[in-house]
């Protein structure tokens, strides 16, 4: 009915009807002012990202996450003022970005330190640890991710597909060993990408609240995973497969955030892509590869689908590193850790349940459940003493 | 050079599509980046400031010969009288293009006015405090206690005068001498005050430099630092002397936090009378190292004309604001 839907509208939108009259009444008679201070407000504004685009050239990207437009008035770079040229306005709104760029001699393999001095004078810096050209996005840089995600996300999940045909020898005794394993592998990956996106969170701007950020993450795709797992067992498709697939995506947005990090830190200079990370990253992630398929062991998935799971879990880490390499910003690198963090939490709560009601299962925690839950988590930290970042 | 940002978007948006669903975050990821083309900036480094300060508000090349004489009148006895007005306010100052730096100022400027007299005036100063919080004057040089500016602070809208006889001759200078001391120093309650000898100097080009610095972020250390306040004013406006005159400096250190500044002209040696209390001793150099409060007298006769830089020896100072540079050109041009 029309007048009733009429109604239903006015019903809904006059609060905020309301809310925008009296917005509109406090700013044009106050009184605003009794809550402005005299002094003028503290600014903040932070370094976001700086990148060295080739010798003599420093780029900086500052955001405004204070409560008041910020105004760039001079640059020093290592104690010395530096002539540079803002992109756009030099006041920044709150919540604005700008990109500043500075023509600065650098010396390669030597830390540096920008500053920005505000029309106000204070100052905000950021620091960059090793000195070295960003890579330019070129075809190599591009290369470079792709072959890491391939070994650190691809290539171990594909290796532990392999661990399947071994799994169908098992008993089921053992077979619940390896689940609380992988319970305990998860859990472990879970909290680290939490621990992870909490301190991201902590470089972020103010204004985007990174704690905010995290709480959305995590209980957004905990709640999202749980929704997708109830329609997919819905619609009828076997239980391990829909775990395993659960699984893979909650790794997958882990490594997509892992990604973001390891892109931003290789384009900032903080880390060099040796080969101990990369075989670092091979080893701990096998371990997610496992986990993967050991919600499989008595079903018999079609090899498109195992290609599926792997590319689920794995891609991500290159789109990340990619994504992370041009525009690594730590409000995205904390939401996809923390939605990694939660996905990942959700999974381990649907695999413990599923090591509960597997047929002739003891049910819950017993010695052998409990014992690969806590080999889970060691192997784990071992493969973890390996990644050198 | 612009093909490059774009086709950075391209693959980006190739990628995202690899993954479908899971990168559904690279669109905001992107958000905000600008797609300008690069200019090639290498070449072009420059060690300075960006911007003049805006016109109307203190002038540091005026304030290089700038001197306060005061109101001149004879006492019964036939002794010089020098009245001086000096006012306490707040004042925002600019301290380097767009920076602005919330001072304490005498007669609204940082340094104050260089107050000149010669030996054996009568010096009179009425002070009056409009600012916030209590403030005196402390002159260095030969006076009685009670003209010392150490004991007798004068409260927000009180005033106070003192008087002396002016001596001995030198460069003196005057501060506030109320505690927190740091603080209103730094803030820049100080100034120059010449003494002149009764036979006079020499006749030159006279030129005053405070070297000085701001705390701009409170924080204990300087951020910029000058000759009369203005980052590299003196860079970007050279000060004109003529060759073959002779140029006198009068250099006062009133740098706060940092226990040493100094001064070192290129191309040139000067005559270093120390405090300038002497006129027959001197040193024959080209760097003066002053300690906080102290002050040298500079002479010197160009040989050469073109620029020639001047600027702090503590090569951060010197990065920070404090390099200048002197502009001689010949006598007729």
């Amino acid at each position: 009915m029309p007048e009733g839907r009429t109604r239903r509208w006015l019903l809904g939108l006059g609060p905020l009807l309301l809310l925008g009259l009296l917005l509109a009444a406090f700013f044009r008679f106050g009184p605003a002012g009794v809550f402005r201070k005299a002094f003028p407000p503290v600014e903040e504004l932070t370094i976001e990202r700086i990148t060295l685009p080739g010798p003599g050239r420093i780029e900086a990207v500052a955001v405004n996450g204070g409560p008041e437009a910020v105004t760039v008035s001079q640059v020093l770079v290592d104690d010395a003022a530096w002539s540079h040229e803002v992109l756009g306005e030099r006041t920044i709104p709150r919540l604005g970005r700008r990109t500043i760029r500075i023509p600065y001699p650098w010396v390669e393999g030597e830390p540096l330190v920008v500053t920005l001095v505000t029309s106000t004078g204070l100052t905000f810096s950021a620091d960059v640890a090793v000195a070295t050209q960003t890579p330019p996005p070129d075809r190599r840089y591009v290369a470079t991710f792709a072959l890491l995600g391939i070994y650190a996300g691809v290539i171990p999940v594909f290796l532990g597909l392999l661990w399947l045909p071994f799994l169908r020898t098992l008993r089921r005794e053992t077979v619940e060993f390896f689940l609380a394993l992988t319970v305990g592998l998860l859990a472990f990956l879970g909290i680290d990408a939490l621990i992870e996106a909490i301190e991201t969170a902590g470089r972020v701007p103010g204004a985007f609240q990174g704690g905010g950020l995290v709480v959305i993450g995590v209980l957004g795709a905990a709640f999202g995973v749980q929704a997708v797992g109830a329609t997919r067992r819905a619609a009828g498709t076997a239980p391990g497969l829909w775990l395993a697939k659960l699984i893979a995506l909650g790794i997958g947005l882990h490594n997509l955030g892992e990604g973001l990090a390891i892109g931003g830190a290789y384009a900032t200079g903080e880390i060099a892509l040796g080969t101990s990370l990369v075989v670092g990253f091979l080893l701990h992630n096998t371990t997610e590869g496992l986990g993967i398929v050991s919600p499989l062991a008595e079903e018999r998935p079609g090899l498109g689908q195992l290609v599926q799971l792997g590319l689920v879990a794995g891609l991500p880490t290159v789109v990340g590193a990619w994504i992370g390499g041009f525009s690594a910003s730590p409000v995205a690198t904390t939401l996809f850790l923390a939605l990694g963090a939660g996905a990942i939490g959700q999974v381990v709560v649907n695999l413990w349940r599923l090591l509960g009601r597997a047929p002739g299962a003891a049910g819950g925690l017993v010695p052998r459940t409990a014992a690969g839950f806590v080999a889970g988590m060691a192997v784990m930290y071992a493969t973890g003493l390996l990644v050198p970042a | 050079m612009m093909e490059r940002p774009l086709s950075r978007r391209g693959l980006l948006k190739l990628g995202a599509a690899g993954t479908a669903g899971l990168a559904t975050g690279a669109g905001s990821l992107l958000f905000g980046r600008t797609a300008a083309a690069e200019p090639d900036h290498a070449g072009h480094h420059a060690m300075t400031t960006v911007g003049d300060i805006r016109p109307g508000g203190f002038d540091p090349t005026a304030f290089l010969t700038a001197f306060d004489r005061g109101r001149e009148s004879r006492l019964p006895s036939g002794q010089v009288l020098r009245e001086y007005e000096l006012v306490a306010e707040e004042r925002e100052i600019e301290v380097a293009g767009g920076v602005f730096y919330p001072a304490w100022t005498y007669n609204g400027q940082v340094p104050g006015p260089t107050l000149r007299c010669t030996e054996g005036d009568r010096v009179r100063i009425r002070f009056t405090n409009r600012g916030t919080h209590a403030h005196s004057i402390h002159f260095h040089g030969i006076h009685p206690a009670n003209m010392d500016g150490a004991f007798e602070m004068v409260q927000p809208g009180g005033s106070y005068t003192y008087e002396f006889d002016a001596e001995p001759f030198a460069l003196q200078l005057y501060h506030c001498h109320t505690v927190p001391l740091k603080r209103h120093l730094h803030k820049g309650l100080y100034g120059a005050f010449i003494i002149d000898p009764r036979e006079g100097r020499p006749p030159a080009q006279e030129l005053v430099m405070v070297m000085n610095a701001f705390d701009t972020n409170f924080d204990g250390e300087n951020e910029v630092y000058a000759v009369n306040s203005v980052a590299f004013h003196y860079q970007r406006h050279p000060i004109v002397v003529r060759a073959g005159e002779l140029v006198r400096i009068y250099v006062v250190n009133l740098t706060e936090f940092d226990l040493v500044n100094s001064l070192h002209l290129h191309g040139h040696f000067f005559r270093l009378f120390r405090t300038g209390s002497d006129l027959e001793r001197f040193e024959w150099t080209d760097l003066v190292t002053l300690g906080q409060g102290e002050r040298a007298v500079l002479e010197f006769t160009c040989k050469h004309t073109g620029p020639f830089m001047f600027h702090a020896h503590q090569s951060e100072f010197a990065e920070l604001g404090w390099t200048g540079i002197l502009d001689v050109r010949g006598p007729n041009a």
